[in-house]
């Protein structure tokens, strides 16, 4: 049972949070222009890291706020945590 | 008390002065406060407490704690009943009531025992082997396997007691109340730390209980009353008896097991604790190991520690004659203590040809004869232990003849495992330590540090000083002041190393049963064979052979099994490895795990302001996620089919309202509402102008369609969403994941206002009439037309009116503050009385909705874009959308897509199975082509004959062609013919007068 430290609300439960899935998956900024390649790869290609993973997750019964998370697949280590909408700093 | 012919006159810590009564298999038996149950029966002299899992062996009391194999007894009885409660660990109450399992028809004469004759017919993995054919004969064998094999039985009623749970937070949580766990908490609490210390024993102390060691030149236990004083003392400081710490998950969370004692009637009978410790001390002590020999697990063969225990907390004699078996020192401990309480100790056999620890030459020295390289073969006796085969050794192997030695008990100890059970659920890495030869904590994983006996470090003075240490370097880790640590005094025992001795075996026991899992009757011949057969991984070992399984999951006979096979398969024991370790430590209840979720408490149940009059009106809910939504309101004699049509005629001649406050509502406002909806709806809405309602379809991302429903302009920046009822939680959260995660930039703020506003549908060729009864406000056609909006005070309510219709009649949406709900409910079946208004449920709404063709989530079933259903030009060509771009993959393009059709049966009158796939041909052989399937049915009344909606290939090219829709589920067949999706007022005037 993971401790998801929110940005805006500090260290909750993982059960007052809903996972949202990948959180570097870039939209094409003009999908028309994308080629089918690249509109698949971003709506259903998706890696399996073993180690550290950026998604999102949304603190759903908590401040409903989107967030990213680097999270650690092995070990559940939250690496980082960040508001949604902004780009993770390493 | 006169029953108790073993208890010794004074000493212990049991309460004289508060005598129980309790029976055990029916006999009247007493005890003290202060006895577990096992104690109890020692002290009444029975030893034979339960049958093996198996073999249905006789066993006795083995252990005096959690690790406790065979003493496993069915406590209580009816709905109260709990099975494989181990007898060491149940407290002693009055008027306790517990008999032995695994037995019929009686714990002395047990019909099964016979399956320990036939033994040899019976050896590892024999299920597997022997009832795998014939294959379907499985279930028959399983019934009698299931009977004979097994533990004690689960209650048959409800549970009638109740469950709590409590969620805790602390600096240091302390795993163990032993010396350890004591110090821990003491060096934690004085640094100022929230401190939460759980034992499972119902009494602090821990080994101390059983020992009579001295600290600061007192008695031990003073120590502990004073450490106990001086925590209680401490505002932060949460004590836990009786509390299992069964679990360690991620992050330091804790789960810990709470029996409330004694049982009342208005506490909960147990508490699961959830607590998120920023640092945890591991301080959870040692298991003492068995040796393996011939017929090792008759009555009265026992840890060294469990008789010592006995002994000096609960006072019993657990023999007259004692004999101990032992490879360590501790075991001495065990001797002079039997000796001392006037126990005759016949001998203790040492397999180490050098005995020179101190406590062996106190042994010595009192008198006790100490056979060196000397080693118990077997077991001797019947129903239990009467003597010994000793034989000598050499260079570890049995040399000579044995000879027989007298003893009624044999007090065994083949060194000691720290419990690492929590520190291996931490996922912390293990190091085999060859001094003590067991597993020892190694790295750290989580913000745990073990400390005492549980890594390792046996000695009274190490198990205080490291306890002190975790303590203050947790207090220090969790960001609390470094406080002095103070270590009491305590004397050092020197001991000598043991001997690791796995498998005694002498020639004339090689067939003799040697048991390594007491409970799951597992022979370190059954290891032999299950290591010939090629299961040379403990993961493996373990289920082939049972090993380690169980309610005590292998506590006793973890690292005998694993060096067993080690010397087996010719291996080191860390390259064996141990296998995982998983929560719980111990068994726990379901009650407790479950807690007060249960029954109306399972879970939260979302109602609507009209429920009330839903219930007294007779409606027959349904549940649509949380809510409760009425069916339909059968009349007294009316079928649910007939109040079914009943209520869809009625809308379809007259006026009927339905309650739709369940729809997901969502208030949409700022600069950019118009923008945001354009991204989220395929269609236009910049151009929607006030007052006006629009329907809007919802893609996902890869373009199927995700929801729909209508939304209304309220002004230039504010807009109002209605959602599926299903679909209300997902659709804000996805839309906040746009907002928030893609679109920033956009100022547009959502708010979910469904418990916010009751909402009513009017429908029917008579609905303007009862609403115009109701309000002042114009509604004629000319004033709000079809697909317009007014706000207006309705029999004096402030009400939203939509002009939408879901069942293709003239309709009216009201929308009222929930708190108007009912009032509003009540007015219009007041004022539609005159023309005969019908309350009407789902089931008449799903029909109405069938006659007209609409999709819901039985049709957006996530496989269906907008063009399947009909809907592909509602997509506009000059905006992107969510989703949009997928519609251009070949795929959602290719023209054998399903697509939503209607269908009518051949007879006109056989119902259209639900479910069902559409055929060309029935009569095909298999796999026969299915191009469809059935996804809504119904009869129609309006119609007179049943309908279905169906998505089928081509569909559209198709209306006219006959198909059969047929259902392995009902084996039913029924022949009909494609039709538009619209049964029922295809141009849609009627909703438009």
């Amino acid at each position: 049972m993971m401790l998801l430290p929110c940005p805006y609300c500090g260290p909750r439960d993982v059960t007052e949070f809903t996972y949202g899935g990948d959180g570097d998956m870039a939209r094409p900024s003009d999908p028309q222009a994308a080629s089918d390649a690249q509109w698949a790869s971003y709506v259903y290609i998706r890696d399996n890291p073993r180690g550290p993973h950026d998604e999102l997750w949304q603190h759903s019964a908590g401040c409903r706020r989107w967030i990213r998370v680097r999270r650690d697949t092995l070990t559940h280590e939250v690496l980082l945590t960040a508001p949604a909408g902004r780009p993770v700093q390493p | 008390m006169s029953t108790q012919r073993h208890r010794l006159a004074d000493g212990g810590l049991i309460d004289r002065s508060r005598p129980y009564s309790f029976t055990f298999n029916g006999r009247a038996l007493q005890g003290y406060a202060g006895d577990t149950l096992a104690s109890a029966l020692l002290a009444n002299g029975v030893s034979v407490v339960g049958r093996s899992f198996k073999y249905h062996r006789r066993r006795g009391v083995f252990g005096a704690g959690s690790e406790e194999p065979n003493a496993l007894v069915q406590l209580e009885t009816g709905a109260r009943t709990e099975p494989n409660m181990r007898a060491t660990q149940v407290e002693l109450y009055d008027r306790l009531t517990a008999a032995s399992q695994n037995c019929w028809p009686s714990v002395e004469f047990d019909v099964n025992a016979l399956t320990d004759v036939f033994s040899r017919f019976l050896p590892a993995g024999f299920y597997y082997k022997t009832f795998m054919w014939p294959r379907s004969w499985w279930m028959r064998y399983e019934q009698y396997i299931r009977d004979a094999g097994g533990m004690g039985i689960s209650p048959r009623t409800p549970d009638p007691d109740h469950y709590a749970h409590r969620h805790a937070h602390c600096d240091v949580l302390v795993a163990g109340g032993g010396p350890a766990g004591l110090s821990a908490a003491l060096a934690a609490a004085r640094a100022g730390a929230r401190v939460i210390l759980a034992t499972e024993d119902f009494a602090w102390g821990g080994s101390l209980l059983a020992e009579r060691a001295a600290i600061d030149s007192r008695p031990a236990l003073e120590w502990v009353r004073n450490s106990v004083a001086e925590l209680s003392a401490h505002p932060d400081v949460t004590l836990l008896l009786r509390s299992n710490v069964f679990g360690y998950f991620d992050h330091n969370l804790f789960a810990i097991a709470q029996t409330v004692h004694p049982r009342s009637a208005h506490a909960p009978r147990q508490r699961l604790w959830k607590v998120r410790a920023r640092q945890a001390v591991l301080a959870t002590g040692a298991i003492e190991r068995p040796l393996v020999f011939a017929d090792n697990d008759l009555p009265g063969v026992m840890l060294a520690s469990a008789a010592r225990a006995y002994l000096n907390r609960y006072a019993v004699k657990p023999g007259e004659r004692a004999a101990v078996f032992t490879n360590n020192d501790s075991a001495y401990a065990t001797a002079l203590d039997l000796h001392r309480a006037g126990v005759a100790v016949s001998a203790v056999m040492d397999p180490r040809a050098q005995v020179t620890g101190e406590l062996p030459a106190r042994a010595r020295a009192a008198g006790i004869e100490v056979l060196a390289a000397h080693a118990v073969v077997r077991a001797t006796g019947g129903r239990r232990v009467t003597g010994v085969q000793v034989a000598a050794m050499e260079n570890g192997a049995i040399r000579g003849q044995p000879r027989e030695l007298a003893c009624d008990l044999l007090c065994v100890s083949g060194g000691w495992s720290p419990a690492v059970h929590l520190f291996s659920q931490s996922k912390g890495r293990l190091r085999y330590d060859e001094r003590i030869a067991a597993f020892v904590p190694d790295v750290s994983v989580q913000a745990e540090r073990s400390a005492g006996a549980a890594r390792g470090s046996f000695a009274l003075a190490d198990c205080l000083a490291e306890g002190a240490q975790a303590g203050s370097a947790a207090a220090e880790a969790a960001g609390l002041r470094r406080a002095a640590v103070s270590v009491p005094g305590t004397t050092r025992i020197s001991e000598a190393p043991l001997l690791p001795l796995w498998d005694i075996e002498s020639g004339a026991t090689r067939t003799a049963k040697r048991f390594v899992d007491l409970q799951n009757d597992v022979t370190a011949r059954d290891i032999a064979l299950a290591a010939r057969e090629g299961y040379y991984s403990v993961e493996h070992l373990k289920r082939y052979t049972a090993l380690g399984m169980g309610t005590d999951q292998g506590k006793t006979s973890n690292i005998n099994g694993l060096a067993i096979l080690a010397v087996l398969i010719d291996a080191q024991i860390p390259e064996v490895g141990t296998t995982t370790f998983r929560p719980p430590y111990t068994p726990v209840t379901l009650g407790a795990i479950a807690g007060s979720e249960v029954g109306a408490h399972f879970d939260p149940v979302r109602e609507t302001p009209m429920h009330g009059w839903h219930a007294q009106a007779g409606a027959r809910f349904m549940n649509a996620g949380l809510w409760r939504r009425p069916m339909f309101y059968a009349r007294p004699g009316e079928s649910d089919l007939d109040a079914t049509n009943r209520e869809a005629l009625a809308v379809r001649r007259g006026v009927g309202i339905v309650d739709v406050s369940t729809l997901g509502k969502i208030d949409v406002q700022g600069r950019d509402a118009a923008l945001f909806l354009e991204r989220v709806y395929v269609n236009r809405w910049r151009n929607l102008a006030m007052g006006k309602v629009r329907y809007g379809l919802m893609l996902r991302e890869d373009g199927m369609i995700f929801d729909d429903g209508t939304t209304t302009r309220f002004g230039e920046q504010h807009f109002f969403m209605t959602t599926s009822t299903a679909t209300a939680e997902r659709a804000m959260s996805t839309l906040e994941y746009w907002l928030q995660v893609h679109w920033p930039e956009l100022d547009v703020r959502l708010t979910s206002v469904t418990d916010q506003w009751a909402a009513v549908a009017l429908a029917g060729p008579e609905s303007r009439a009862v609403l115009s009864a109701l309000t002042s406000a114009a509604v004629s056609n000319a004033a709000l037309p079809y697909m317009g909006y007014c706000e207006a005070s309705v029999r004096g309510i402030p009400a939203r009116i939509f002009r939408i219709s879901f069942s293709g009649e003239l309709a009216y949406e009201i929308n009222v503050p929930a708190d108007y709900g009912l009032a509003l409910w009540d007015a219009l079946l007041e004022a539609g009385r005159p023309c005969g208004i019908t309350p009407y449920g789902t089931e008449a709404m799903t029909v109405l909705r069938i006659e007209k063709g609409h999709f819901t989530g039985m049709e957006m079933d996530g496989r269906t874009t907008p063009g399947d259903v009909g809907l592909g030009g509602l997509v506009a060509a000059d905006k992107d959308c969510i989703g949009k771009r997928s519609l251009d993959r070949p795929a959602l393009r290719a023209p054998d897509r399903r697509q939503l059709v209607g269908l009518v049966p051949h007879d006109r009158s056989t119902i259209i199975p639900r479910g069902a796939q559409l055929v060309t041909d029935p009569q095909r052989a298999l796999p026969n082509p299915i191009i469809g399937h059935v996804t809504s049915t119904c009869h129609s009344p309006t119609l007179g004959h049943p309908i279905a909606l169906a998505l089928l290939e081509r569909g559209r090219e198709r209306y006219g062609e006959t198909l059969f829709a047929m259902s392995p589920l009902t084996n039913s067949v029924v022949g009909v013919e494609a039709t538009h999706h619209v049964f029922y007022d295809p141009k849609g005037e009627r909703l438009r007068v």
